[in-house]
C-alpha cells in the first residue's frame, strides 16, 4: 500500500478547520491566520443570524423586542429609529452590523439602560465564577486521570463518582453544598459575592460535573497513551511508570481532551446562569434569565452575541494550542522529510 | 563464563476468570556473550512476550525456575529492580520506529529521556552526547535531526533513531523485536547492515523474527517455536539447510521464491483450518502446480501512458505501460510510494487517469462514463490487501461473495449453488456461509476475498498486495490457491506486491515501478536473472535470501 | 443448523444481544430494574401512589418523610412523593421528545452533508459550527424567548440545541464509510450508486445514532430540568422536577426533604440511562473492533 499522508491520523478538532482557508506550504502563521479568519466567520455567521431570526421571528418586531407591556407610541418610535425599521432591509442589516461591532447592542426598553453597560457591569462576576469553575475543573480531572488511569481498583472509584457528578445537575449539587455547608455546617455564606468564601460552593457546583467529564475523556486518552508501542519504548529505556504518564502520557491524552473545549465553554456559560441563580450570584446569568422572562430582546441577543464571541475566541485559541501540542499536524513539518 | 541470559521452564499466562491461557509453555533460553540469537515463529508462537519478559515487561502471570540476566536472579524482582536493569542491561527495539517513538516528542528529547537525564523538559546539554550517539547508528548531521520529530524523518532514519535510544545506556544485550518488518526492502537491508555491524564489535543481539530469511544473515542460533514451544534449535546453518522438525521444513518450503516457481509452496492436503496437519513422515519436497493456460493472442488489458499527478508538479503515476494477455500473470512490483496501487486503481477505474488510456478487451475503458463501465465491470474483479476492511461487517459470508454476482444476473437458488461452489474451491466448507468477517480467520478470510473475486467467472483479476498481511504459512497457502485458480480459470491476472520472492514465484512477466516510473519491465526470469537497471539491482540486493 | 441461526440473530440485533448481558451484569440489572420504576410512573402514576400530587392541604405543610409521606409534604402540604413520581412524566417526555427531535433532524443533515459533499456540505458544515458556536442551555433560552416558556416549546429549544451534536457524526461516519475498502470494493463490481449508499452507507452512518440518542437522553434530561429550574418550562403546579428544586431552594432551612428527592429522581435516572447507553456502546464498539 502506498502510505504517502500516513502521518496525518490524528483529527483536528472539526470547528475551526477552514477549507475556505486551507492554505497549503505556507507555514504556521499561514495556518494559524486561517484560524482566526474561519473564527471570524462564524462570528458573522452568529451575528447575522440573530438578524435574520429578529426578522423572521412570527409577529411584529416591536413587540418582539419588548413585548405588550411597554408599548407606547413613543417607545415605539425610539425602536424604530435605532433598528432603522423605516429603511430597507439591506440598509438595516448593514447598520445592525456596524453596531454590533462597535459594540452598541441598542437600549434595554425595559430596564431603561444601555445593553453594553449592563452587560459590562455584570461580566465580572461571572468571569469570576467561570474561572473558578474551571480551575476545579482541571486540577479534579488531572488528579483522577493521572492516579487512576489503567489501575483497577482507583478506576472503578474514580469512574464511580465521574459517573454520579456527570449525571448530577450543577443545580441540584449546588442545592445540596447550599444545604451542607451552609445552612447546617455555617462554612460559607448562602449568597452572594461579596467575598472570595462566597465563590467556593458555587464553583464546586459548577465545576466538579465538568471536570467529571473531562476526567473521563483525559484518562481514556492516557489508557490509550499507555497501551501504543512507544509507551513500550518508554519504559525499555527504564523511565518510571510516573515520569511515563507526565512526559509522554499527558500529552497525548490532552489532544482528545481539548477538543472538549468548545463543549466545555459552552457549558460554563450554560451553567454559569443556572448556578448563579442557585447561589443568588449577581452576574450575566442572573441578567440573562430576567431578560428571557421578562422578554427583554435586546439583552438576550447581546449574552448570545457575547457567548458566540467568548466560544469563537477560546477556540481558535485552542486551535493553536492543538498546534503547538501535536507537531504532525503543522503544515510546515513535512517539508524536512529526508 | 555465566551466560548473559539464563531461563529454564519459562512459562507465561495470562489468566482470564478461571481459564489459564497459557501462552508459553516452559521454554529455556541461553544467551551467551556476543552472540546472536534468533527466535523465528509466526503469530502466535509466543515469540514477543518471551522478548518482553526479558526485560519484565509482558504483562503476563511469568513462571520459571531459572530467570538469570547478567548473573542476577529476577525472580522476586519488583518494578524498581526492573527499572534498574532496562536501558542498561538490556535495550528494546520494536518494530516501525513511527509508533515506536512518540510522535509528540523530538528525537532530541526522547534521545534524552532515554539516557535517563533528569528535568522534565529535556535538557539541551546532552547534545553532544546525542548527536554521538546518531552518528554512531549511521545517521548523517545529525545536527539537523535533534530538533526534528520522529514523523519528518524518512523510514530508515527513523528507525535508526529507534536503535540509538535502545542503545544510548550502552546495554550489554539488544533485543529487536521484528526491527525490519515495516521498512521497504532497500531500508530494512540498511537497518540489518547496522545491526550486524553491531554483531561485529562483539554486542549480543537477540532477534525476534518471522522471517528465516531475516535471521538467516544474522544470527549464530535459530530457535524456532510455534505455540509456546520451541520445536527445534541449532546453529543457523543447520536450521537453515538440514531442519529435523517438519515445522521448520515446512516454514522453509513456505517461502516463495525463484527456486519454488512452478511449484506449491504447502503441502498438498490441505484443510480449511489456518494449521495444517503435519504429514508424518518427511514426503517429497515439492508438489508442481498445474501449468498454465497462456492465449498471447487475446490482449485482456493494455494501460497505454497512464499519468496521475497530485499537486501541480509532482506524479503519483508517471506514464505507465503494459499489456496483460488471457490467463496471464503481470507482476508490479516497487516500494511504498512508487504508484503501483494507483495504477491498480486506475485499471479498476475507481481513479481516473489524467493521461493515457486503459483498454479492456480492447474497448476502452477508461474516461467513460461510470454507467457505461458498470455492465462490464463482473469481467474485472479485486482481491484487495486487507480482506476484513474489503467486507460490509453486518454481511455474512454468503452476501459477500453473492454480492459480486449482482451484476452478472445470478440470483436465488443459483446464486446459493455458485457461491458454495466457489467456497469449496477455495476449500472452504458451506458451514461457513452464514459466519460473519470477524469470526474468520486471516486466511479464511482472504480465501473468501478470493472465492468472490473468481465468483463471476472474471477475464481479469486484480491482486494488490493480497498476501503481505498473512503469515508465512498461511501466505503459502493462499498463494497456491491463487495460481491453481488461475491457471484452471485462464483468468488474466495483475498482481501487485512490495516482495520480490512473490512475485519471482507468482508471475510471468514483472514490471519494476520506482517514483511513479517504470523502471524495468520484461520476462520474470530474465528481469531477476540479469537486471538491466541498477535499481531493479538494489532491490534484488536487499532481498535477504536463505541459503 | 439452530446455531448459527441464533448467531445470525445476534449479529442482527445488537439490543437484544445487550439485554441478554443483564442477568451477568448487577450494576446494569439494577439500572434497567430501576429505569423500569421511571418507566411505570411515566405512563401508570396511580400504580405508585394514590396521594394527589397538585392539590395542596396546608394544615399538612413541610412534614418531614414519614410512614405516610415517604418523601415528606412540601410547603403547601403536597405529598413530595407523589410529586416526583407524576414528575417522571415530563422528565421523560421532554427529554425523550427533543432527542428524537434532535436525532431526526441531526441524521437528515449529517447523511446529506456526508454524501453530498461539496457546496452542500460546506453550508450543512457552516451552518453547524454557527450553532454550536452558542452553548446548548443558552441557544435554548434564546429560542425561548422568541416563542416564550411551556413544554412544547422546551422540547423544540433543546432538541434545536442538540441537533448539531447527531448531525457531526452522522456526517463523521458516513464520509468515512463512503471511502472505506467494502465501498470501495463493492463499485468494482458495477453497483450503482442509490444502491451502494442504501446497502452499504447508510446502515452503518445510522448505526450509532440510537446509542447517541440514549446517552445524549440523560444530557437533555438534566438540560429540562436545568430550564425548568428556571422557570421555561412547565409552570406551577406541575409537578416538574427541575420546577420543584426551584421551589424548594426557598424553603432548604426548614425542610430538606423537598430539595433533596426530585434532584435525587434526576440524577439516578440519568445514571441509570448512562449505565444502559454505555454499556450499549461498548458492546457496539467491541462488535466493531473485531
Amino acid at each position: 500500500m502506498d502510505s504517502r499522508n500516513t502521518s496525518v491520523a490524528t483529527p483536528v478538532p472539526a470547528f475551526a478547520v477552514s477549507r475556505l482557508f486551507r492554505l497549503r506550504r505556507n507555514g504556521l502563521t499561514a495556518q494559524i491566520a486561517g484560524r482566526i479568519g474561519s473564527g471570524l466567520l462564524v462570528l458573522w455567521a452568529a451575528v447575522t443570524l440573530s438578524f435574520v431570526s429578529v426578522h423572521l421571528a412570527p409577529g411584529d418586531i416591536v413587540s418582539l423586542l419588548i413585548g405588550e407591556q411597554l408599548r407606547t407610541p413613543e417607545v415605539e418610535a425610539a425602536i424604530r429609529a435605532e433598528w432603522g425599521l423605516d429603511e430597507p432591509l439591506p440598509a438595516q442589516y448593514l447598520s445592525y452590523l456596524t453596531r454590533v461591532l462597535h459594540g452598541d447592542f441598542g437600549r434595554s426598553y425595559i430596564l431603561q439602560t444601555e445593553v453594553s453597560q449592563l452587560v459590562l457591569s455584570q461580566i465580572l462576576p461571572t468571569l469570576k465564577l467561570t474561572a473558578a469553575a474551571l480551575f476545579v475543573a482541571i486540577v479534579f480531572a488531572l488528579v483522577s486521570a493521572v492516579l487512576s488511569a489503567g489501575r483497577r481498583v482507583p478506576r472503578s472509584i474514580a469512574g464511580a463518582l465521574e459517573l454520579t457528578l456527570v449525571s448530577t445537575p450543577s443545580f441540584w449539587l449546588g442545592i445540596l453544598l447550599l444545604y451542607l455547608f451552609s445552612f447546617t455546617l455555617k462554612l460559607f455564606p448562602v449568597s452572594g459575592d461579596r467575598s472570595f468564601s462566597a465563590l467556593v460552593l458555587p464553583a464546586l457546583a459548577l465545576g466538579l460535573p465538568l471536570g467529571a467529564v473531562i476526567g473521563q475523556v483525559l484518562r481514556q486518552g492516557l489508557e490509550r497513551a499507555l497501551e501504543e508501542p512507544f509507551a513500550l519504548t518508554v519504559r525499555s529505556w527504564g523511565t518510571s511508570e510516573f515520569v511515563l504518564r507526565l512526559r509522554h502520557g499527558l500529552r497525548h491524552a490532552a489532544l482528545p481532551a481539548v477538543t472538549l473545549t468548545g463543549w466545555l465553554v459552552g457549558s460554563l456559560l450554560s451553567g454559569a446562569v443556572i448556578t448563579e441563580s442557585v447561589f443568588g450570584r449577581p452576574g450575566l446569568g442572573r441578567v440573562t434569565v430576567e431578560a428571557v422572562l421578562g422578554h427583554d430582546m435586546p439583552v438576550v441577543l447581546a449574552v448570545a452575541i457575547l457567548s458566540a464571541l467568548v466560544y469563537v475566541t477560546l477556540s481558535t485559541l485552542v486551535d493553536v494550542l492543538y498546534l503547538w501540542l501535536d507537531p504532525r499536524l503543522r503544515s510546515d513539518s513535512r517539508e524536512a522529510v529526508r | 563464563m555465566t551466560p548473559l541470559v539464563d531461563i529454564r521452564d519459562l512459562t507465561i499466562a495470562f489468566p482470564h476468570g478461571r481459564q489459564d491461557n497459557r501462552v508459553v509453555h516452559g521454554i529455556d533460553l541461553t544467551i551467551h556473550e556476543g552472540e546472536t540469537v534468533a527466535l523465528v515463529g509466526e503469530s502466535g508462537s509466543g515469540k514477543s512476550v518471551t522478548a518482553r519478559t526479558l526485560i519484565g515487561l509482558s504483562a503476563g502471570v511469568v513462571g520459571a525456575s531459572r530467570f538469570d540476566i547478567a548473573g542476577d536472579s529476577t525472580l522476586g524482582f519488583r518494578e524498581r529492580d526492573w527499572r534498574r536493569l532496562r536501558g542498561t542491561k538490556i535495550g528494546f527495539v520494536l518494530q516501525d520506529a513511527l509508533v515506536s517513538l512518540d510522535p509528540l516528542r523530538t528525537v532530541s528529547q526522547q534521545l534524552s529521556d532515554a539516557f535517563g537525564h533528569p528535568g522534565y523538559f529535556g535538557r539541551r546539554d546532552g547534545r553532544e552526547e546525542s548527536s554521538a550517539l546518531l552518528l554512531s547508528v549511521g545517521i548523517p548531521d545529525p545536527e539537523r535531526r535533534l530538533p526534528q520529530y520522529p514523523h519528518q524523518l524518512s523510514g530508515g532514519l527513523r528507525q535508526r533513531a529507534l536503535i540509538a535510544t535502545a542503545i544510548a545506556r550502552q546495554p550489554s544485550l539488544l533485543i529487536a523485536d521484528e526491527p525490519t518488518t515495516a521498512l521497504d526492502a532497500t531500508v530494512q537491508k540498511q537497518i540489518l547492515d547496522l545491526l550486524a555491524e553491531r554483531k561485529q564489535a562483539g554486542h549480543t543481539l537477540l532477534l525476534i523474527s518471522h522471517d528465516l530469511a531475516v535471521v538467516a544473515r544474522l544470527a549464530d542460533r535459530v530457535l524456532v517455536m510455534k505455540q509456546g514451544r520451541i520445536v527445534e534449535q541449532g546453529p543457523t546453518k543447520q536450521i537453515l539447510t538440514q531442519p529435523t522438525h517438519p515445522y521448520t521444513r515446512q516454514l522453509l518450503d513456505a517461502v516463495p521464491s525463484a527456486s519454488s516457481r512452478g511449484f506449491r509452496l504447502s503441502p498438498a492436503t490441505q484443510s480449511e483450518t489456518d494449521a495444517p496437519a503435519l504429514p508424518a513422515a518427511p514426503v517429497q519436497r515439492r508438489l508442481p502446480l498445474p501449468p498454465k493456460r497462456i492465449d498471447a493472442t487475446q490482449r485482456v488489458l493494455s494501460a497505454r501512458g497512464l499519468v496521475k499527478r497530485y499537486g501541480v508538479d509532482s506524479f503519483a503515476v508517471n506514464n505507465v505501460s503494459f499489456e496483460l494477455a488471457a490467463g496471464e500473470a503481470l507482476g508490479i512490483v516497487g516500494e511504498s510510494g512508487s504508484g503501483k496501487t494507483t495504477v491498480a486503481k486506475m485499471v479498476l477505474g475507481l481513479v481516473e487517469p489524467d493521461s493515457g488510456t486503459v483498454l479492456v478487451d480492447g474497448q476502452p475503458w477508461s474516461h467513460r462514463s461510470e454507467a457505461e463501465r458498470r455492465a462490464r465491470r463482473a469481467g474485472m474483479q479485486l482481491i484487495a490487501q486487507d480482506a476484513l476492511s474489503s467486507f460490509d461487517p453486518r454481511y455474512t459470508v454468503e452476501k459477500i461473495v453473492g454480492e459480486s454476482l449482482d451484476t452478472v444476473g445470478v440470483f436465488g437458488r443459483d446464486r446459493r449453488q455458485r457461491v458454495v461452489e466457489v467456497l469449496d474451491a477455495v476449500r472452504l466448507g458451506p458451514d461457513l456461509l452464514h459466519r460473519y468477517p470477524r469470526e474468520l480467520s486471516g486466511g479464511q478470510r482472504q480465501r473468501v476475498a478470493i472465492a468472490r473475486a473468481f465468483a463471476p467467472r472474471p477475464k481479469l483479476l486484480i491482486a494488490d498486495e493480497p498476501v503481505s498481511a498473512l503469515d508465512v504459512s498461511v501466505q503459502a497457502q493462499v498463494l497456491d490457491l491463487l495460481a491453481e485458480l488461475q491457471a484452471a480459470s485462464g483468468t488474466a491476472l495483475l498482481f501487485i506486491s512490495h516482495d520480490l520472492g512473490v512475485i519471482h514465484h507468482l508471475t510471468d512477466r514483472v514490471l519494476v515501478m520506482k517514483d511513479g516510473r517504470t523502471v524495468e519491465t520484461g520476462a520474470v526470469e530474465t528481469v531477476f536473472a540479469a537486471p538491466a537497471h541498477s535499481y531493479t539491482r538494489a532491490l534484488l540486493d536487499a532481498v535477504p535470501a536463505l541459503p | 443448523m439452530s446455531a448459527l441461526s441464533s448467531r445470525a440473530k445476534r449479529e442482527t440485533a445488537p439490543a437484544s444481544q445487550f439485554l441478554r448481558l443483564l442477568p451477568a451484569n448487577p450494576g446494569l440489572a439494577l439500572a434497567a430494574l430501576f429505569l423500569a420504576v421511571i418507566a411505570i410512573a411515566t405512563v401508570a402514576p396511580a400504580l405508585l401512589t394514590t396521594a394527589d400530587p397538585i392539590a395542596a392541604d396546608p394544615l399538612q405543610a413541610q412534614l418531614p418523610p414519614s410512614w405516610e409521606h415517604w418523601f415528606g409534604t412540601d410547603h403547601l402540604g403536597r405529598d413530595v412523593f407523589a410529586r416526583v413520581v407524576h414528575g417522571a412524566r415530563y422528565s421523560i417526555l421532554i427529554g425523550v421528545s427533543a432527542v428524537a427531535l434532535a436525532a431526526t433532524a441531526g441524521s437528515l443533515l449529517g447523511l446529506v452533508a456526508g454524501l453530498s459533499r461539496g457546496l452542500v456540505d460546506e453550508v450543512v458544515t457552516r451552518l453547524l459550527d454557527v450553532v454550536s458556536a452558542f452553548p446548548d442551555l443558552l441557544l435554548a433560552l434564546v429560542l425561548i424567548s422568541f416563542t416564550g416558556p411551556g413544554t412544547t416549546n422546551l422540547i423544540f429549544a433543546l432538541g434545536v440545541a442538540f441537533v448539531p451534536r447527531f448531525a457531526r457524526v452522522v456526517r463523521a461516519q458516513t464520509f468515512v464509510i463512503a471511502r472505506s475498502g467494502y465501498v470501495e470494493q463493492a463499485r468494482t463490481f458495477g453497483l450503482s450508486r442509490t444502491v451502494l449508499v442504501l446497502r452499504h452507507v447508510l446502515p452503518h452512518a445510522v448505526a450509532q445514532v440510537p446509542i447517541l440518542a440514549t446517552i445524549g437522553l440523560g444530557s437533555a434530561i438534566i438540560g429540562a430540568a436545568g430550564l425548568s429550574f428556571l422557570g421555561m418550562g412547565p409552570q406551577p403546579p406541575a409537578p416538574e422536577w427541575g420546577a420543584m428544586l426551584a421551589e424548594a431552594r426557598n424553603y432548604l432551612r426548614v425542610a430538606w426533604w423537598i430539595g433533596v428527592w426530585p434532584g435525587l429522581a434526576i440524577t439516578l435516572t440519568v445514571i441509570a440511562i448512562s449505565v444502559l447507553g454505555r454499556r450499549w456502546q461498548a458492546a457496539f464498539e467491541g462488535r466493531r473492533s473485531e
